[in-house]
């Protein structure tokens, strides 16, 4: 006894249309919002190069090498922003990278697992407070700090590098640790067998082997400290020059748009805003380019060596 | 050999310093919040409008409010997008057009939020005219999308391959199968992946400080300015006065609750059978 | 006895790899015919071109003429080719649903009317694996919760609820306890009543023990096809006795 009628002879013409037509649907519908990301995205672009026009025909290059921010001149230049923003990330690199190696050697090399990945997973639920939160303590917590340990007015480019360092820490933490983890067995143990204490396998066999997730991990967090907004606003001072002291005040790129966006004076400084947005842009694309690159090829290399 | 052996002790010493160091920044924030947040946070908090500087009674239930209506928008509007991306890339995708695809997320992916707020203000707040929810859901969206694509991608490409051949088998055709064998196969994952890119969205400031601004009022529908905590806590935190401060740190604790729940539920409740890693 | 299937000259290409080459034999209905050979001889693949799973992969290409109660499988639509020739995998693969819904998955898929009892086709089918007594308590619990050897009887059941008039079984006891062996080789015996039944396996005592017919495979050819008896007694060929006599293999 068949329960389906249809048993037996090919299906008609029709209904092979209609299946087919469900899978080409199904392909169409899909495939139009995977392209639309690509059409967003291209409209960032023009739209950030659209709107910037009038601070980019009238300065130029020289945009991003003028000294002066002068809204009520209206004498705009990047040089401030850009110092203010690789200053406060490439000091906060220089606090984060050698606290969070070195808590990644410790998950990969000396936890036991269990203990490793508990204490991952605690270093990444830093990296899910928000932004602002971290700007509210490094206000009411941070800054009395620093003013008691010397810094004049307690804001500064040195206090916003602090605060960015506490960031990108999990950042660091995370990636290096999964690099040091991909080293295969083998590395090590024809280390130890030779003869060599733990660490000395560590530090000279196994990181070296790891270098390029690391220095991808480093290139990420640096990324993502240039776009770091709301903390840094919150504590760099917010004047646009640049002092010789990093306990001074200063300014970042996106602290000033933050700042000036819903103020701004003139079309021209409303474009001036939106060139250094266009400037972060090129920045961050550019570094998580690079560090896409080498961490791909650490977790892709396993065997080989370079 | 004994100073080798006396290294090898004080670096990896060293190194467990690094590794408390850094587990004990996360316990600083949560015990600073927990003291000076509870202080503050109290039922009027919760359930009054802000009030003038000074006077006492203020609170920010319109920012609770403002924060979950741009939530549900934001979920509305880029979750499908990036979902239904995410299932071309994995499913359907042919050709050297899903690399392409990819790439150009993880480019969106690493844009600084408040460059995405500058665009969401370009195609919306100029040609409205004003700031509204609706910008600011936008902006979100925008973020949310590359985040729920890729964990859709990652977590549907998991489904093993025999459970699309046993479909297949039985004379489903490609979109039943990925409808009705693999999507609800790789299921958690996706959830887990996409709670917590909302949540991630959800404390997100600068996107919104020209898109949806802030507003001492309550707001109604998604065409006006529109107030949120984490603005909230912006404005509050940089201004002079004491009540206010005190304000933000409720606010904070309330936001960073909302943040880790999200994050340790998604990962322990939905996860322990996923494998997860980006 | 007309041929169930008729395959003649069949060659298989993944990419530029020639991996069958100028296949051709003909299945029996109703009866069992089992695919001997060493590992990578191409008889899975073999398998697989019967109902036209190699076309999920790219740069697969099968050429040739391969018939169906005379029909030209390659030339029919795929959907109704897959519900007449069904196919049970190496390793059990049902699906994360209910053992019910797995069952069902077939019907439900192919647009089965609702005017039979679906809970009937269920049971049928369920009973024709000899897993019914086993599951009915238990019909709306996951498929997962069921043994190795439960699982694997459950995708014979799911191959069965759409009543295909072959089906393919690619080593299906491979991953299997003898035990759970031995209940699937009896249920062979009862199926081919009304399905002819074509299995590869890498077992020659189970080929011995279940199958009519038996064909050896080495390196994507057909040696020799023939009784069971005599591909194991009397075979023709030098290769398939060096096999059948573990010189190689």
């Amino acid at each position: 006894m068949t329960i389906d009628p249809v048993r037996g002879a090919s299906r008609p013409r029709s209904f092979l249309g209609r299946l087919l037509a469900g899978d080409q649907v199904a392909r169409a519908i899909t495939a139009t919002f995977a392209g639309g990301i690509l059409l967003l995205t291209g409209l960032l672009v023009f739209e950030l190069f659209q709107s910037s026009a009038l601070t980019r025909d009238k300065f130029g290059w020289a945009f991003l090498f003028t000294r002066i921010w002068d809204p009520v001149a209206g004498q705009f230049g990047a040089l401030p922003f850009l110092y203010g923003t690789l200053a406060t990330s490439a000091l906060a690199l220089a606090m984060a990278v050698p606290l969070g190696l070195g808590a990644a050697i410790f998950l990969a090399e000396l936890a036991p697992p269990r203990i490793s990945d508990a204490l991952t997973f605690v270093i990444e639920l830093l990296a899910a407070v928000p932004s602002v939160i971290y700007g509210l303590l490094g206000v009411f917590v941070l800054v009395p700090i620093m003013r008691a340990l010397g810094a004049p007015y307690g804001v500064g480019v040195l206090t916003a590098a602090v605060v960015l360092a506490v960031m990108i820490l999990p950042f660091i933490v995370s990636i290096s640790r999964e690099a040091l983890l991909s080293v295969p067995r083998e590395q090590r143990e024809a280390a130890l067998a030779l003869g060599a204490t733990r660490w000395e396998s560590t530090w000279q066999v196994v990181v070296p082997f790891a270098r390029l997730g690391i220095v991808g991990s480093v290139f990420l967090a640096l990324a993502r400290a240039l776009g770091e907004t709301m903390a840094v606003t919150m504590v760099i001072g917010n004047d646009p020059r640049i002092h010789a002291s990093i306990l001074a005040p200063g300014y970042s790129i996106a602290a000033v748009i933050a700042n000036e966006f819903t103020e701004a004076t003139s079309d021209l400084h409303l474009s001036g805003l939106i060139e250094l947005g266009l400037v972060l842009f090129f920045l961050t694309v550019l570094l998580n380019g690079v560090a896409r690159l080498l961490i791909l090829s650490t977790t892709r290399r396993g065997t080989q060596h370079p | 050999m004994i100073w080798r052996k006396l290294v090898n002790w004080i670096m990896f010493a060293l190194t467990g310093l690094c590794a408390l160091a850094t587990v004990s920044v996360l316990f600083f924030i949560l015990g600073y919040l927990l003291w000076y947040g509870s202080r503050s946070l109290s039922w009027s908090f919760l359930t009054h409008l802000p009030t003038p500087a000074g006077e006492a009674g203020g609170g920010m239930a319109n920012a609770i409010l403002g924060t979950g209506k741009l939530l549900l928008l934001t979920t509305l509007m880029g979750v499908p997008a990036g979902f239904l991306a995410g299932v071309y890339l994995s499913e359907f995708g042919r050709g050297s057009f899903p690399a392409v695809v990819r790439y150009t997320a993880d480019l969106l992916n690493g844009v600084p939020s408040i460059v995405i707020g500058i665009f969401a203000y370009a195609i919306v707040v100029k040609p409205m005219r004003h700031f509204s929810a609706l910008a600011g859901a936008v902006a979100l969206s925008i973020m949310v999308i590359p985040i729920t694509m890729r964990t859709t991608e990652q977590f549907l490409r998991a489904v093993p391959q025999t459970l699309r051949e046993g479909a297949l088998a039985l004379g489903a055709s490609q979109w039943k199968t990925v409808a009705s064998v693999v999507i609800p196969a790789g299921f958690r994952g996706v959830l887990t992946g996409t709670i917590l890119g909302v949540a991630r969205v959800a404390g997100e400031t600068a996107p919104l400080l020209f898109t949806s601004f802030s507003n001492q009022y309550w707001s109604s529908g998604w065409n006006q300015p529109t107030a949120s905590l984490p603005v909230m806590i912006f404005n509050y935190a940089i201004s002079p006065y004491d009540d206010w401060h005190r304000q933000a740190w409720a606010a904070g604790l309330v936001l960073l609750a909302l943040m880790l729940t999200a994050n340790v539920a998604a990962r322990l409740v939905l996860s322990p059978k996923v494998n997860q890693n980006a | 006895m007309p041929d169930k299937l008729r395959v003649s000259h069949l060659n298989f290409h993944y990419g530029d790899n020639h991996v069958l080459h100028d296949v051709s034999l003909a299945i029996p209905p109703r009866q069992v015919t089992a695919l001997i050979g060493p590992s990578g001889c191409g008889k899975s693949t073999f398998l697989r071109t019967l109902n036209r799973m190699h076309e999920t992969v790219r740069n697969a290409h099968a050429v040739g003429e391969l018939l169906l109660d005379g029909e030209d499988m390659l030339a029919m639509d795929v959907v109704s080719l897959r519900r007449r020739v069904g196919m049970v995998f190496q390793k059990s693969n049902p699906f994360p649903k209910s053992i019910f819904d797995n069952v069902a998955y077939g019907l439900r898929v192919n647009g089965w009317r609702r005017h039979h009892s679906l809970a009937e086709s269920v049971e049928r089918s369920l009973r024709r694996a000899a897993l019914w007594d086993e599951v009915k308590d238990q019909l709306h619990d996951s498929a997962y919760a069921l043994s190795g050897g439960q699982q694997q009887r459950l995708c014979i059941a799911r191959a069965l609820a759409v009543d295909p008039e072959v089906l393919l079984l690619d080593e299906p006891c491979s991953a299997l306890d003898p035990i759970a062996t031995a209940k699937i080789e009896e249920l062979m015996f009862t199926l081919k009543d009304t399905c002819t039944l074509l299995i590869v396996t890498h077992n020659m005592q189970q080929a011995a023990r279940v199958a009519e017919h038996t064909g050896f495979f080495l390196l994507g050819k057909l040696i020799e096809f023939d009784r069971t008896e005599v591909i194991f007694k009397r075979p023709a060929r030098r290769e398939t006795e060096d096999y059948i006599t573990g010189r190689f293999g």
